[in-house]
């Protein structure tokens, strides 16, 4: 008699059609533009960037669409410099929480053209794009964010924002 | 005011106060479930004229499998606004396990309401392929059988037994779609003959099309308050007056399918027998269902059971149960009911099940 | 480009290679599959529990002792199903059915091919097909499908 069974496979696997409703498709047609959206709450005033469509501090629905700047401030970072499974950037690079100017909300990007060790808090930049005949409804629109030339943003700018 | 009816479960008296619910449908490709709930949300406060800011407490239920998207349920919070951060809670169950935890946190009288919202859409992925996940993983899930094709064999059992028959299954799916008809938010209404639904051909037999519930986008939404608050809210409260939850076995074979004991008992418990019962509003997906739960619950003839049409009129996954004590609770609002049961199901063949008695002063 | 009110959508899969250890309960079960038997389990007041579980599941009490029952069995519900899905046992027409093995107090759930639902009934006594020895794992798609006993209905 062979040995007893003590493990049994059980892949699993599901198939699905995502859509991301009304607020994210505005967002990702704007990326297929090549601009980035954000969208104001009537209450807070506050513009968000990739919203899900709501406010989440006040609960209503953000319907005031505006086109934000291609530039903004890196309000934090960190050096990535372990390798992993399907890397596809060259070590090391950094990865930054960016606000966009006229947005009240950062998310994160990739920045380039700068070597890691002159990373820092207030830097200025703007996204760099895919060519215009491979933008589509996706993050991927954005290559990466690089220095722009201006002046470091002062703290007090963007401290609300860490 | 007008008092406060006798309590079979817990010490403080908790009412219903507002309900709200989506427009139930096949397919919601438009919305995402932050943009389905916010109008429900806005609506379940508005009745009653509160805001997220009032409520002390908030759960909910979903599952994250619909979409495929960890954590979901975290980003539908989205819908409520939390900041300043709220107390708040969750369950992977429908949302009348998200009032019963709610229920729990009000027993304990430090907050005085609470909101209780589920939100499900059936069209993303396959429901039937996820729903086999929730089944045993060695014997059962690598089979994929689908909950249709398990309700299916619970009917054949029950048709054993000698007590029902495929024609009974079909006058209580022409009875729930005919009542469907005088309910707006349903998703299936018709009025046809159980003879002409006869005709249709097997979905699974013994199941043929009527029998099986419609496959539904939606969400829910209920506001709880306790004690004098309710009142304060709500002209004639919908006070829960029994609640209770019980779960059988994860072996489907060592089941009796065409009993419900766990709803025998969370009837018994909830205390469904102490007083004559108005109107039930049961959650019971598939036609015959309904046969084995007025079974269980010992509900009289003369108890007008799911007027809304119940899950068969319209089945929003993880919804549909709360919509079961929504619906009951209107009908105490109105006055239409003094006393009314609710319930609510999980699980393949009416695995677990919660009930809840609705009493109105 | 797309215009302001465009859908969008796109295919998303969600996939996982999960490997489960079964423990020793289900572990005798899908040893006995492998090896072309049927095992069960005892359980409170004897009752024998197949597919066997790591405690009754009425009491909770720990089952104890590994039983042979079976291979042949009786049906003891069933549904039919005319188009199966892709993710079924069968491709063609079939029932699924609770078997109560022959010395076993609670049912398993498989297939049997039936091309319609005269095919099958409750109290049809039935056997398991197993694959051939050198494709069997330890899985309930050992048993690749039930037939009854004697070749009819």
């Amino acid at each position: 008699m062979s040995e007893p069974v003590t493990m049994m496979a059980a892949p699993m696997r599901l198939d699905y059609v995502f859509t991301p409703g009304v607020a994210q498709g505005k967002n990702m047609h704007g990326l297929e533009r090549g601009v980035f959206i954000g969208q104001r709450c009537p209450k807070c005033k506050k513009v968000y960037t990739l919203s899900r469509g709501s406010c989440p501090t006040d609960g209503v629905p953000t319907d005031e669409i505006v086109e934000l700047s291609n530039t903004g401030t890196v309000t934090t970072y960190c050096v990535v410099n372990v390798p992993f499974a399907g890397q596809s950037i060259e070590l090391p690079y950094i990865c930054a929480q960016i606000l966009l100017d006229g947005a009240n909300l950062s998310f994160m990007g990739l920045i380039q053209e700068i070597p890691a060790g002159e990373i820092r808090m207030g830097l200025r930049v703007e996204a760099v794009w895919v060519p215009p005949d491979e933008l589509g409804p996706t993050m991927a629109s954005v290559k990466y964010f690089r220095p722009n030339g201006e002046p470091d943003a002062a703290f007090e700018t963007y401290k609300e924002y860490l | 005011m007008s008092g406060f009816p006798a309590l079979t479960s817990g010490h403080r008296p908790v009412g219903v106060v507002s309900f709200a619910q989506h427009d139930n449908v096949r397919r919601d490709g438009e919305h995402n479930d932050v943009e389905m709930l916010l109008p429900v949300i806005a609506e379940v406060f508005g009745n009653v004229g509160i805001t997220k800011d009032d409520v002390g407490f908030i759960c909910s239920g979903s599952t994250d499998y619909l979409v495929g998207g960890p954590f979901s349920f975290v980003g539908a919070l989205d819908a409520v606004g939390v900041w300043p951060p709220r107390a708040e809670s969750h369950v992977e169950m429908d949302g009348a396990w998200a009032l019963y935890e709610a229920w729990v946190l009000l027993q304990e009288g430090e907050i005085d309401s609470a909101l209780v919202y589920s939100f499900g859409r059936s069209s993303p992925g396959n429901l039937s392929e996820i729903l086999a996940l929730q089944l045993d993983p060695y014997y059962m899930a690598p089979l994929w059988p689908d909950p249709c094709s398990l309700a299916a064999l619970q009917a054949q059992a029950l048709i054993d037994t000698g007590r029902a028959s495929e024609a009974d299954f079909a006058a209580v799916a022409a009875r729930a779609r005919r009542s469907a008809l005088g309910n707006p938010k349903a998703q299936l209404a018709y009025d046809r003959s159980p003879e002409e639904l006869l005709r249709e051909d097997y979905e699974v037999a013994p199941l043929r099309r009527h029998a099986l519930p419609p496959l539904t986008d939606g969400c829910a939404a209920i506001v709880l308050a306790a004690g004098d608050r309710a009142y304060e809210l709500c002209e004639r409260p919908a006070f829960i007056t029994g609640i209770d939850h019980r779960v059988e076995t994860h072996a489907l074979g060592a089941r009796d399918l065409t009993r419900s004991a766990s709803t025998t008992l969370a009837g018994q418990k909830a205390g469904v027998g102490k007083a004559g019962v108005d109107v039930a509003e049961l959650h019971a997906p598939f036609a015959h269902q309904e046969l084995i739960l007025v079974d269980a619950l010992g509900l009289a003839d003369d108890v007008e059971v799911s007027p809304s049409g119940g899950a068969l009129a319209a089945n929003p996954i993880m919804s549909a149960g709360l919509i079961r004590i929504g619906e009951a609770s209107t009908r105490i609002w109105s006055g239409l009911a003094d006393r009314a049961v609710a319930h609510a199901t999980s699980g393949p063949c009416l695995q677990q099940n919660l009930v809840c008695v609705l009493e109105g002063v | 480009m797309a215009d302001e009110g465009v859908h969008y959508s796109a295919d998303h899969v969600l996939e996982y290679p999960y490997v489960r250890s079964v423990g020793p309960t289900v572990g005798a079960f899908l040893t006995g599959l492998r090896d072309g038997k049927v095992v069960g389990i005892r359980g409170t007041g004897g009752r024998v529990i197949v597919p066997p579980t790591e405690y009754d599941p009425d009491t909770g009490d720990e089952t104890t002792d590994v039983v042979d029952v079976g291979p042949e069995g009786v049906v003891t519900s069933w549904s039919w199903v005319p188009r199966p899905r892709p993710k079924h046992p069968l491709q063609t027409p079939f029932a699924w059915i609770l078997v109560r093995f022959d010395g076993a107090d609670t049912s398993f759930l498989h297939v049997m091919p039936a091309s319609g639902p005269d095919e099958v009934a409750t109290g049809m006594r039935v056997r398991p097909e197993f694959a051939p020895e050198a494709e069997r794992v330890g899985h309930v798609n050992d048993i690749l499908h039930f037939v009854a006993v004697g070749g009819g209905a």
